[in-house]
């Protein structure tokens, strides 16, 4: 049966998709890259996109919580890696 | 090694219970040209194609687990408030006996995902030709899903995994030249 529903409020939204925003565009740079290695201005933005994400994703987890498990991303006390939201639920 | 990211890749909502979309969805989840199927094609080729096309094996096999993430996420949305009446109504009654809401790696009529779905020849080109025919296929599956349904919610996030067949097939096809290319250098002495 499905549990109680997980509320989250809109400022989580908007980080989260600020943050969907950027992997995506690193993801679809990282498959150019992939078979155009010597494009020095995707290569630029590339790196300059990886430079803000790894900003968006620490302010997301400050709010938030861990986005990663085995020891990528910090977590504060008691172990915030278990708890709700998990993707399907919000 | 493989680690998690708490997140989906694209925001998926749905604006109502849909069991019979649902069903549908899983020829997307554990169908013969599904996202199950592709990242386990890509992830087991890369071990034998030549080392210029590693990284991007590795990369789309990846990304169809996060896109297999999705489609689980749509499937948990749209059944998770049906009434066992309702998921029997949409063809669901085989599914809920079997396996009560849980999802399965199954195909829309309810076959079982198989290894046989997927190939590896060891030949760079046979291998790359089947991944881009696999993504024109994806592609053309998410259009007819798309038709099927009047939820825009739903249709918003499948029009995103679409997009993502043409640009795994635009990437394999650059793969393909560059083997190519590899193979006509190594014969000029």
């Amino acid at each position: 049966m499905s549990e109680q529903p997980i509320v989250c409020d809109k400022a989580y939204y908007a980080k989260l998709l600020e943050l969907q925003q950027l992997d995506f565009g690193l993801l679809e740079l990282n498959l150019y890259l992939d078979t155009h290695p010597h494009d020095h201005h995707a290569l630029q933005q590339f790196n300059y996109l990886a430079q803000q994400r790894m900003q968006c994703a620490q302010q997301f987890e400050m709010k938030y919580g861990p986005l990663m498990n085995y020891g990528h991303s910090f977590s504060g006390y008691p172990f915030q890696w278990p708890d709700t939201p998990w993707p399907w639920q919000v | 090694m493989w680690v998690y990211e708490k997140k989906l890749q694209y925001p998926v909502r749905v604006s109502k219970c849909d069991p019979r979309m649902a069903r549908y969805l899983a020829e997307q989840y554990g169908g013969a040209d599904g996202e199950l199927a592709a990242a386990l094609r890509y992830l087991n080729q890369r071990y034998t194609i030549p080392s210029k096309v590693i990284g991007l094996l590795t990369d789309i096999g990846t990304e169809e687990f996060a896109h297999l993430e999705m489609i689980a996420t749509m499937i948990y949305k749209l059944t998770k408030d049906a009434t066992p009446e309702q998921l029997e109504k949409a063809g669901l009654g085989p599914h809920y006996v079997s396996h009560d809401s849980a999802l399965f790696y199954n195909n829309a009529s309810g076959v079982p995902f198989t290894a046989a779905y997927i190939q590896a020849k060891g030949d760079p080109l046979a291998d790359l030709y089947e991944d881009i025919a696999a993504e024109e296929k994806a592609r053309a599956t998410y259009q007819w899903l798309i038709d099927m349904t009047d939820d825009v919610d739903l249709q918003d996030s499948l029009k995103f995994l679409r997009e993502r067949e043409i640009v795994h097939a635009l990437r394999f096809k650059e793969a393909v030249e560059i083997i190519k290319e590899d193979r006509d250098q190594k014969k000029v002495y």
